[in-house]
Order: C-alpha cells, then sequence, then structure tokens
C-alpha cells in the first residue's frame, strides 16, 4: 500500500434536482482525479460546474440528490458523512470561495469575526491568538493595514479587498484542497488579476490542490495545470491546460472559438453551435 | 381627525353633562363655559393653543383634566401591553426562526397553525373563554380587574405599575394579586403579539438563510443551527426590531377589546368609556397620547435600528 | 475578460414536460386556470378553508330551512339559558332564544359585512392607487398623504370613533371598518400601477390613441386586481373580527338581529355559569376567520410562491 492516495477522488458523480416535479439532472457521471495541483473546470452557464464543487463540499442543496460510486478525500469516504462529520472537513479540509464578496460576506459582522470564525471552530484558541492569524493571514492575501481592515464591516470594503478577504477566511485553517467557483468573475480585470496572482502563490505556498471554476478559458490555461470541459451536465473534455488550444473535442473547439482575444482580433465571435450526441 | 369625528358626534355632549331634566338656561351656561357656541374652525385653533401649552382639556364626565386621567390609566396599559410584548418575543422569536429554518416540515406546520390560531382568534371571545376555564372552573388565575379590592390601596401608586408599586413598597401579597390579574389578559395579548412576530420571523429567517453569507458560514464549519444563531439571526434582529415595535404600539393602543373584557382601567378602555360618553376631550386626549406612544416608539425602534446595522452607523 | 454566452440554455438538457404554445387567449387562460386548479388540489388545508366559507355562504342564503323553521328571535322566557340539548342543540340564552338559530342567521350578518366592506374598499382603493400612480405629480401627493393620515390612526380604535359618531348598525360599522380599510388597498394599487405604468405593452397602448381614462379603467385597473383580491381575501379575517368587535362593544348589529359579535356580548355577564351562550358564537367567528385566512394563505402560495 505504498501508492500516494490522490487528494480527491470523484467519480461517477450525479446530481439531480427535483423542483415542482421537474426534474434536473444538473450532474451526469461525472468523474476526475486531483492531486496536489490545480484543475480547472470551464463550461458554459449551467453545465453543472457549480453543482459539482458544492457537491464535493457536501453543500447540495435538500431537494437535491447526490450519488457517486467514489467520492473521497485523502481516501477518506464523503459519500455517507452526517452534517456533523462535514462541518468538520469543511473549513478545516475544504473550503471555498465563491463569487461575490458582496453577498458571501456576512454584511454584519466585522472582518475580524469573519476571518477568525474557521480557525477558532477547528482549534481552540484564545481570541488573542486568532486575531494575530487573522492579520497575519491578511498579510498573505496582500492586505497592507491589517489591523485596520479587521476592523471593518464588509460593505467598507472594495470588491477586490472583500474577494481577498474571503479568501483568508477560507484558508485561515489551513484546508488542504481550496474550490475557486467564478471567484475573479465579479471582479474587473486588473482587481481580478491580482485575486489570482494571490491565488496563486498561496496555493503553491501551501501545497494545496486547487479546483478552479470559470468562463474565462484564458485565465484558466494561465493558472491550471489540467482543465475539465463539462456540457450538460458531462465532462465532455479533459486534458493538459497548455494543451487546450488543441483540444479535440468540438465543443471545447467551439468554446475557444467563442472566446475573444487580443492576439488575434476577430471581427465577430462564433456562436457555439450544440450537437445532441455530445450528450451520448 | 379625531377633532372632525368629535364635532360630528350625534351624542350632544352638552346633554351628556347637564343631564335630559335640566332647564334650557343651564343648557345654555355649560354651552358656553365649554365653548362649544365659537364657530368650528376657532374651536380648533384653542383647542390647538391649549395642547401646545400641554392642555389637554377636561374631561367632561369625571370633570377632571384629561392629562390627570390620562396619567391614572395609561400604566395600566403598558403594564399590559409591555408583559404582553415580552411574552410574544420570548416565544414568538424562536418560534419563527425554528419555522424558517425547517421551512416546509413540521415544526414549520405546528408553528403556522399556531399562529393561524392567534391570527382568527376574537380576542374579546379568548378572553372570556380564558375567565371561564382558568378563573370559573380552575382556579388559577383572577378574574378581571388589576387587583384584588383588598389591596386596592395598599401601595402607594409611585410609577401607576402595580407590579413594580408593590415590588418596591415590598408588598408581596400585593403583589401576587396583581400579577394573578395580569397573568391571563397579558398571556391572551402576548399571544396576539406572538403570532404576529412569529409570521414575521419565519419570512426574516427564509429570506437571510437564503442569502450566500449563510453557505459561508457552513463552509467554514459551523454547524446548521450554529450557522442560523450566529449568522442569519443577527441579521434578522434588525428589521424585526421594527416588527416588535409596531407590535408593541398596537397593543399599546389596541388593546381595547381586552380591556373591556378584563375591566383593566386602561387607555382603551378609558378611550371606547369616553367615545360611548361623548366625552370628546378624553377621546382627543386619548388618541393624542396613543398617536404620540406610536410615533415614539417608531423613533426608538429607528434608533435601536442604527445601533444594530453597521451599515447605517455613522461613520 | 470576457464569459462565454451565457443566455443558450440547451433545453432538451431540462426534463421539462413539453411545453404547448398556446393558441389562443383563451386557451392560455384555460391552461393557467389548469394549472391552478392542480396546485389548489395539493393543498388540502386550502380546500378546506374554501369549504367553510362555502357553507358560510350557505348558511347565510339558507338560515330558514337549516333551522327548520325555528325563529332567531323569538323570545321564550320560561325557557331561559338552557344548556345545549335536543330541544336546543346550542341551548337558549337570557331571553330564551334558541342559539342554534341565532348562530346560523348570524351568518348573514357576518356575511354582509364582509361583503359590503369588500365592495366599497377595493373600488375606493383602487380609484385611489391607480389615480395617483398614474397621473403622479400633485394629485398623486395628496392621495397619498390622505392615506398617510388614515394609516397613521390604529384602525380599531379610528373604527370605533367612526361607528361611535354615525351611531350604531351594521351599515355604520361597514362604513366604518370601509373608512378604515382601504388605505392599504391604494397603497397597493398605486405601487403595482408604478410599476406596471412604465411597461412598453401600456406604452403600446398610449400609441395606440386611447385616452387616460380608458387606459386606466381597461388595462391597468384589471391588472391590480389579483393582488388586491388575494389581499382582500387574506383581510377578510380581520374584518370579521374588527366586525365582531364592534358587535361586541354594541356598535354593530342592534338586538334583535343575531350577530356573532354581540351574542358573545350578552353572554358576558353568565359566562361563569352558563358558558355556551358566549362560547358558541364565538367559536362561529373564529372558525371563519380562520377559514379565511388559511384559504388567503393558501391563494397567496398558489399565486406567489415565492412568498410562501
Ligand atoms: N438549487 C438548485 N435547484 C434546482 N436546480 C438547480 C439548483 N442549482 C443548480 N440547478 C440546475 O443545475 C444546472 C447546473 O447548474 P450550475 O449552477 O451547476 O451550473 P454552472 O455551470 O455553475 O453555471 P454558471 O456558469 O451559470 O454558474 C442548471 O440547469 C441549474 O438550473
Ligand atoms: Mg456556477
Amino acid at each position: 500500500m505504498t501508492m500516494t492516495v490522490p487528494l480527491l477522488e470523484v467519480r461517477d458523480l450525479s446530481v439531480t434536482f427535483r423542483t415542482e416535479g421537474v426534474v434536473t439532472q444538473a450532474v451526469r457521471n461525472v468523474s476526475f482525479v486531483l492531486g496536489r495541483e490545480r484543475l480547472g473546470i470551464v463550461g458554459e452557464s449551467g453545465s453543472g460546474k457549480s453543482t459539482t464543487g458544492r457537491a464535493v463540499l457536501g453543500l447540495v442543496p435538500a431537494h437535491g440528490s447526490v450519488s457517486a460510486s467514489r467520492l473521497a478525500l485523502n481516501g477518506e469516504d464523503l459519500r455517507h458523512l452526517t452534517q456533523h462529520q462535514w462541518s468538520r472537513y469543511r473549513g478545516r479540509r475544504m473550503a471555498l470561495v465563491m463569487q461575490d464578496p458582496k453577498f458571501s460576506l456576512n454584511p454584519i459582522m466585522t472582518v475580524e469575526k469573519q476571518i477568525t470564525e474557521a480557525w477558532r471552530l477547528h482549534r481552540r484558541t484564545t481570541a488573542a491568538e486568532a486575531r494575530k492569524h487573522a492579520a497575519a493571514m491578511l498579510e498573505a492575501v496582500s492586505i497592507d493595514d491589517p489591523e485596520r481592515v479587521l476592523r471593518l464591516y464588509p460593505h467598507q470594503l472594495s470588491g477586490g479587498m472583500g474577494q481577498r478577504v474571503m479568501i483568508a477566511a477560507m484558508l485561515i485553517a489551513e484546508p488542504e484542497l481550496l474550490i475557486a467557483d467564478e471567484a475573479i468573475s465579479a471582479l474587473d480585470v486588473t482587481v481580478g488579476n491580482e485575486v489570482l496572482a494571490i491565488l496563486d502563490r498561496l496555493v503553491a505556498e501551501r501545497g494545496m490542490g486547487l479546483i478552479f471554476i470559470s468562463h474565462n478559458l484564458t485565465a484558466v490555461a494561465g493558472l491550471c495545470d489540467r482543465v475539465v470541459v463539462m456540457y450538460g451536465g458531462r465532462v465532455v473534455e479533459e486534458c493538459a491546460a497548455r494543451d487546450l488550444a488543441h483540444a479535440r473535442h468540438p465543443y471545447t473547439r467551439a468554446l475557444l472559438a467563442a472566446a475573444p482575444s487580443l492576439d488575434e482580433p476577430r471581427a465577430s465571435l462564433a456562436s457555439v453551435v450544440r450537437d445532441p450526441a455530445w450528450l451520448t | 381627525m379625531t377633532f372632525v369625528i368629535g364635532r360630528f358626534i350625534p351624542v350632544d355632549p352638552v346633554l351628556a353633562i347637564v343631564g335630559d331634566h335640566a332647564t334650557q338656561s343651564t343648557y345654555e351656561k355649560t354651552r358656553l363655559s365649554i365653548g362649544l357656541d365659537r364657530p368650528i374652525p376657532e374651536q380648533y385653533l384653542i383647542y390647538l393653543n391649549k395642547l401646545i401649552h400641554g392642555d389637554l382639556g377636561t374631561s367632561v364626565i369625571t370633570s377632571q383634566p384629561v392629562l390627570t386621567d390620562l396619567l391614572h390609566f395609561f400604566p395600566a396599559t403598558l403594564e399590559l401591553a409591555t408583559v404582553a410584548t415580552v411574552l410574544g418575543v420570548i416565544v414568538g422569536v424562536p418560534a419563527g426562526v425554528l419555522a424558517g429554518a425547517t421551512r416546509g416540515r413540521w415544526p414549520d406546520q405546528i408553528v403556522r397553525v399556531v399562529g393561524l390560531f392567534g391570527y382568527s382568534m376574537p380576542v374579546f371571545w379568548m378572553g372570556l373563554v380564558g375567565l371561564f376555564v382558568f378563573y370559573g372552573k380552575l382556579n388559577w388565575t383572577a378574574g378581571p380587574g388589576r387587583i384584588d379590592v383588598g389591596y386596592e390601596d395598599v401601595v402607594d401608586p409611585k410609577t401607576g405599575i402595580l407590579l413594580l408599586d408593590s415590588a418596591l413598597a415590598g408588598e408581596w401579597d400585593a403583589f401576587r394579586s396583581a400579577a394573578a390579574h395580569l397573568v391571563l389578559p397579558s398571556i391572551i395579548l402576548g399571544y396576539l403579539s406572538l403570532a404576529y412576530i412569529a409570521r414575521m420571523t419565519r419570512s426574516f429567517t427564509i429570506g437571510q438563510l437564503s442569502q450566500e453569507y449563510a453557505t459561508t458560514a457552513l463552509l467554514k464549519g459551523r454547524s446548521f443551527w450554529g450557522m442560523v444563531w450566529r449568522h442569519a439571526f443577527p441579521n434578522i434582529l434588525v428589521p424585526l426590531v421594527t416588527v416588535i415595535g409596531l407590535s408593541y404600539a398596537t397593543l399599546l393602543e389596541g388593546a381595547v377589546l381586552t380591556e373591556t373584557v378584563f375591566a383593566w382601567p386602561g387607555l382603551g378602555l378609558y378611550i371606547t368609556q369616553s367615545l360611548f360618553n361623548a366625552d370628546m376631550n378624553a377621546v382627543l386626549g386619548g388618541t393624542i397620547v396613543v398617536g404620540a406612544v406610536f410615533i415614539g416608539i417608531n423613533l426608538l425602534s429607528d434608533v435601536l435600528y442604527r445601533i444594530i446595522d453597521p451599515r447605517l452607523r455613522l461613520q | 475578460m470576457t464569459s462565454l454566452p451565457t443566455q443558450n440554455r440547451v433545453d432538451g438538457l431540462l426534463a421539462l414536460p413539453p411545453t404547448q404554445n398556446p393558441l389562443s387567449s383563451s386557451q392560455a387562460r384555460w391552461n393557467h386556470a389548469a394549472v391552478l386548479t392542480r396546485k389548489l388540489g395539493r393543498s388540502p388545508l386550502t380546500i378546506l378553508g374554501l369549504a367553510v366559507v362555502v357553507i358560510l355562504v350557505l348558511m347565510a342564503l339558507l338560515a330558514p330551512a337549516m333551522t327548520g323553521g325555528v325563529s332567531p328571535i323569538a323570545q321564550d322566557l320560561s325557557g331561559r339559558l338552557q344548556p345545549p340539548g335536543a330541544a336546543h342543540w346550542f341551548g337558549t340564552d337570557e331571553l330564551g332564544r334558541d342559539i342554534f338559530a341565532r348562530t346560523v342567521y348570524g351568518a348573514r350578518a357576518t356575511l354582509a359585512i364582509v361583503a359590503l366592506v369588500g365592495v366599497i374598499v377595493v373600488p375606493v382603493g383602487l380609484l385611489v392607487g391607480t389615480l395617483a400612480g398614474y397621473t403622479g405629480g400633485f394629485l398623486d401627493a395628496v392621495l397619498m398623504r390622505i392615506t398617510d393620515i388614515f394609516l397613521a390612526f390604529p384602525s380599531l380604535v379610528l373604527a370605533l370613533a367612526f361607528a361611535a359618531a354615525l351611531g350604531p348598525g351594521i351599515v355604520n360599522a361597514v362604513i366604518a371598518i370601509a373608512l378604515t380599510a382601504w388605505p392599504p388597498y391604494a397603497r397597493l394599487a398605486r405601487a403595482e400601477t408604478a410599476s406596471i405604468a412604465h411597461t412598453d405593452f401600456i406604452a403600446a397602448v398610449v400609441l395606440m390613441g386611447a385616452s387616460k381614462w380608458r387606459i386606466l379603467l381597461r388595462h391597468i385597473v384589471p391588472l391590480c386586481m389579483s393582488s388586491v383580491i388575494i389581499r382582500l381575501t387574506l383581510d377578510m379575517a380581520g374584518i370579521i373580527l374588527t366586525a365582531a368587535g364592534l358587535g361586541f362593544l354594541g356598535l354593530g348589529a342592534q338586538p334583535p338581529t343575531p350577530e356573532w359579535g354581540a351574542m358573545v356580548a350578552t353572554g358576558r355577564s353568565v359566562v361563569l355559569d352558563q358558558w355556551w351562550v358566549s362560547t358558541i358564537p364565538g367559536l362561529a367567528i373564529f372558525v371563519v376567520s380562520l377559514a379565511f385566512n388559511i384559504l388567503g394563505d393558501g391563494l397567496r402560495d398558489i399565486f406567489d410562491p415565492k412568498s410562501a
């Protein structure tokens, strides 16, 4: 048994929502394996990227049902955890950064309370110690005067600062796996790139695994080692990020063609033409 | 507005004072003395002027200044409404949070049914049935009124709030008697306020739980109920302050029926009695006090709102 | 930084029921009605509420038949305050009148008040609200200020004052309640109008040369109608309770007309010994207002699932 256990194994993950008698298969038999590396998940809106990420964290809402033949973190089966057991994984072992800090931060709690929360939930320490850690964490996400920022409320932060605070809050308890779901999509380009660089550095420094969910093919190609392309709840292609430009699947090619690029300006962007055969 | 109603009420206030058998001259004299001979706009201006100077006129029935009457009746209402609101908040808020957090499941259904009953119950009837069962049959509580007759003048009315007065004076028998009288009407009013507060709390809870920050809390490893109480609840508190204030104000002014059933000598009873007797100074004064209390409570909840919500705090 | 086109949902993926395109507006309406009926069918509680309301209406209409000809006002002083039994199902009151008959006939007063208040409040509220919302400006400001003044007063105290000023009686009770009940409807209608008035649909009607009044009455008022009606159903219970409260204080229907609130009041003095005199009419008030509450709640869930 000397084989190295992968950080995250997902096999045949399916998620089905049932609302008002309408059944939606959001994720269908998705499989992938993640080491201490960066995996990008791309795909159009509604292709099931977020639902996949949430299923890994056990956060699919009650009207959705999840099934998988394997779902394991470091070889530990996650499929039959109770809510109580989940709460020991979340924050401590894996975390998720969502799209918009305007909504994902609690509006009436100070930055300090929000950052120290995960730390204090998972390690029993004093408030002073937690605060010291939070300040260090803010420095790690390149915030200049952490002491001041700790006292602020979310509405006093800019979007970029908010997202850094969110990252700090998620990483303080040193999880092994971070999922970033459209983490820079709500930010404007330069700020987004800064946040991206911070993520890049932290993942490298801490040796975490990263799942980077995005619409933005350029960002994914730049940041990730491997890319999974989803369409209609399925993985239609998986390849190394550097090979993305040579992807074979017609859907991936179509996605690439529809993305604008500064290197090769195009008069008009192609629209994605779909083929039902991809789903079989 | 009350002024308008007061002037057009078909009961003649002069007759109400002098009685049916007074002579024409007594009638005229009284009429002059309360200023009813002047044109209505002038009466209104005179009234306003007095009002500004804190003079609410004299009650034609009790022949006391209305202000004195109100100071006498208001504490009873205050006591009743306060205890009822405290009950409504203590039970209604947790029930509403529970219902919202278990939306659609059985705790939610139970809270919903309890709330619907509260909304549908005629208070005066609930009061009578309550008196019949808990006073008449079981003898667990005391009957109508604020205190047993024997204790009526035992304590000196410092605040007018009998529970406080008797406790301050160390008259524990009087305290017990006052409490026994207060239990039933305050539970009944508390139930009404509970129904309203629980319903509002529930919908606020549902709103907050659908926010993304709730998910964030779970992501950090908070348990579901930990998230509900530590993250969602403080956010609910902000609008809840307004709701509680509103419910309190409504009880202060709307306890009319309960006070009637329980012969509770409060503001509601005072206003109703005065209305029936065409004692318009009293009605006007009472309504003005009610309006002022209403505005006061709204201001207070506005202030609280600002203290709780960091987004509204002055930077 | 750009994102991929987001609007191209792949519909085939979602196992949606086949969507038929309605051929005509009447067919669309039928489809809509069918969906609502199905939702209603899934909510037994709402049906129960509806059933009680229907029974109330039947009681009011068929009172003489239901009571088997027993008069609600015939006194029998030798048979006063008899407990419920075979001769008098619900017992008799202090004048020996049959409480069952009085309760059944009492449905008439309740129903009359509720219906009349609805008939007054809905048009007044709609008119004031849509007019304010559609014309805006000075008229809007004046109408809304008036509405606010009414809203600022505690409604029961206000209704009480009106009822006392107008004198006791059913019609006056209706007027008093209606006077205090219309402002929320005006607000609702105004809010709806404000959102409708700026739609392309209304702009199109304006372009077609319709007059202001025509737009208001033919287009805006009908669109506000459904939310106003739902609100009315939700308010019915409150109206019943206020009416009963006025009756209890002696400001509603005058004796000997049977009215539930007044019946509770007459039993007040004997409640400790002859509980049925007050309890039964009070129970009737409770059941009916509960039914309206359940119905209103259910209707709101059906028409506006999000707010449930
Ligand atoms: N809570 C839910 N209830 C019902 N259906 C849901 C729910 N969440 C997601 N879905 C459905 O699942 C499918 C996949 O959604 P998901 O959010 O995972 O897509 P996505 O790839 O993240 O899209 P986007 O790029 O817009 O974020 C969609 O069809 C969506 O409608
Ligand atoms: Mg998504």
